[in-house]
């Protein structure tokens, strides 16, 4: 009875000063979007190696990834023991129109990396018509999307690495296996890439930047990368092999700073708003003096009066976190959109909504702290003195 | 010196308060300011009392030691038999809603709560049920004259009516000691008369005892008993002349 009655008058104490609620909950909201926001950009960061598969290995030139490996080696990574199939990638590395219309952009051996990469998606005639044409290529949902392209289109790329204008045509596009998959990929064939290397750029032709291992067992993932990199031990071309998690891993490292500075201005935001909200509740609690004293006169103990302050507060960190968190959504959204193809999945998890709730719930229940102190400690003759 | 008061009231009962001893000393850094000093007070069942006394005697703060919300510094307050001075703050708390009811002078309603909701307020201590609530809640509005304005916030009541909606509040509990700290302070002529006549009423037909702080001599008079402090010690005392 006295729970409902509780909730009733912290709901009607919220709104007694709109004006100052309504920006108190716009401040919520901001800072719990930006919130969201933020450790969206970070995860989206992680997501490639976090839904890398378990039973792939990426092989690649043990001095650096700019290093070729020679196409050759395929067969004898085939041979090792525990692998099951064996694909290779080269980044192309173009330009589409300008250098803001970024997305990544790999020569694939067509006919063994579609078996390895079962989350892309393509249907057989668009595999049959990418497989017939040496000039076509294969681009994932997303960015088709995002430039327009349909089946047929020509896609001219001005090389970087390989100079020179590309003209690709749209033979397939494929569909992300799940929402994790990223789909923003461009892919064309090894060989038309290597039959132009031979005349411009001999000394890379006949060579990739990476090797992609299906392993018969992941659990042996540790023991087939040592007997890959043992096979090309002395060589010239030394490899370095690693699971597909560890390699992207490798990539968000190098970012690692960055990745931080966004995290902790996430964290920054919150502790903001926790000030904001500390303000309005202390200047809430300081007007309303009289009016916790009268309720403590009348027999409500002083655990009343401090759920009474901290309820309310809760209650308005959570209206602004509902907001924030229901206004993430579409910012995500339009972020994704204008940053195009430079994440791979830009999506809110979970995880994400679960910690603006905890922070909003946090904020609430910091932010009332004080006031609720003071007001359970003031004497009910000093409270009933007090000027509102 | 002590002064010792034991007044007669219309009512041939037992002492309701006894008070004895009492001292209230405010602290101010190293200074110590005694406010009520060896205070020897009893007050009957049913009786009406006014504590008059220029600013700063203390009627307020021995109306507030009355009333268990301030404790004092030495001496008992015994009332129906309980040293409200010697119990904890809960214990505190929950004898003030059963026993006490407070008129303000400035009301202190909830300006959030309709007048029904304010009065309905110290119920919510009760185990009353929702409709037990409500009967009860209808009667004592209906009692003060405001049937027709149970579903009006405080700010849409004149002061008079806001006063009658705190009697209202004060009476719901059934306490047998109602505390009211100038009642009449913030109103006109004419409210504080039918607020006075309302205060009367409840001592008259409910037998309720009533503790009143005015400094209005036109207040104080409709008490059956009037007490002088001065400088925190009690000065005498008399009987009131019917207005």
């Amino acid at each position: 009875m006295i729970g409902t009655y509780l909730l009733r008058l912290v709901m009607k104490n919220m709104w007694r000063h709109q004006l100052r609620t309504a920006l108190t909950v716009l401040g919520i909201t901001v800072a719990i979007i930006s919130f969201g926001l933020l450790r969206t950009i970070v995860s989206s960061w992680y997501a490639s190696a976090e839904f890398s598969s378990s039973a792939r290995l990426v092989t690649r030139n043990a001095i650096s990834l700019t290093f070729p490996l020679p196409i050759t080696y395929a067969e004898k990574i085939r041979q090792v023991a525990g692998v099951a199939n064996v694909t290779w990638a080269n980044w192309f590395g173009g330009i589409y129109i300008n250098q803001h219309n970024f997305f990544p952009q790999f020569a694939i051996h067509a006919d063994s990396y579609f078996d390895i990469h079962p989350e892309y998606v393509l249907s057989y005639e668009q595999k049959k018509d990418f497989m017939h044409d040496r000039r076509g290529c294969v681009v994932g949902r997303k960015i088709a999307d995002q430039y327009g392209w349909k089946i047929g289109d020509q896609i001219p790329l001005r090389g970087t690495i390989y100079p020179g204008i590309w003209n690709f045509v749209v033979r397939g596009i494929y569909e992300p296996g799940t929402n994790k998959t990223d789909a923003s990929q461009f892919l064309l064939h090894w060989e038309y890439l290597n039959e132009r290397v031979k005349s411009v750029l001999p000394s890379r032709a006949e060579s990739t930047g990476l090797f992609i291992v299906q392993l018969a067992d992941s659990k042996q993932a540790a023991t087939v990368s040592a007997a890959i990199d043992s096979v090309f031990h002395n060589s010239l071309a030394e490899t370095r092999t690693e699971t597909q998690k560890a390699f992207q891993l490798g990539f968000v490292a190098m970012v690692d700073t960055i990745l931080i500075a966004i995290q902790s201005v996430a964290f920054v935001v919150i502790v903001i708003i926790l000030a904001v909200v500390a303000n309005t509740m202390t200047m809430t609690a300081r007007e309303r003096t009289p009016e916790y004293a009268t309720l403590k006169a009348l027999g409500f103990s002083v655990q009343f009066v401090v759920l009474l302050i901290v309820g309310e507060s809760i209650m308005i960190a959570l209206t602004g976190g509902a907001l924030g968190m229901l206004g993430t959504f579409p910012v995500a959204q339009a972020f994704s959109k204008a940053t195009g193809s430079m994440f791979a999945v830009f999506e809110v998890s979970s995880s994400t909504l679960w910690l603006q709730l905890i922070a909003a719930v946090l904020v609430g229940l910091l932010a009332s702290i004080i006031p609720a102190w003071h007001s359970a400690r003031i004497r009910i003759v000093d409270g009933l003195r007090a000027v509102a | 010196m002590a002064t010792q008061l034991l007044l007669p009231s219309r009512f041939e009962m037992s002492a309701l308060i006894e008070i004895r001893a009492l001292n209230k000393i405010y602290r101010r850094g190293d200074q110590q300011i005694p406010v009520l000093v060896d205070i020897e007070l009893d007050i009957r069942r049913g009786d009406y009392v006014s504590l008059m006394g220029p600013s700063g005697s203390g009627k307020s703060t021995l109306l507030n030691l009355i009333a268990g919300i301030d404790k004092p510094s030495g001496g008992t307050i015994y009332v129906d038999g309980v040293d409200i001075a010697g119990i904890s703050d809960n214990e505190l708390a929950h004898w003030r809603a059963h026993n006490v009811g407070f008129i303000f002078q400035f009301y202190n309603l909830m300006p959030v709560l309709t007048a029904f909701e304010n009065v309905e307020l110290p119920l919510l201590l009760s185990d009353l049920s929702k409709r037990e609530r409500r009967t009860n809640v209808e009667a004592v509005l209906s009692m003060v004259g405001l049937s027709d304005r149970m579903d009006h916030y405080p700010n849409e009541l004149s002061g008079g009516q806001q006063q009658r909606v705190a009697i209202a509040r004060a009476l719901i509990m059934d306490p047998m000691l109602i505390v009211a700290d100038e009642p009449t302070g913030d109103l006109d002529r004419f409210s504080a008369d039918e607020i006075l006549k309302l205060l009367q009423r409840l001592n008259t037909e409910l037998g309720k005892t009533i503790v009143m702080v005015t400094h209005d001599p036109k207040c104080a008079a409709q008490a059956q008993r009037l007490i002088h402090l001065e400088k925190g010690v009690l000065r005498g005392s008399s009987h009131a002349e019917l207005a």
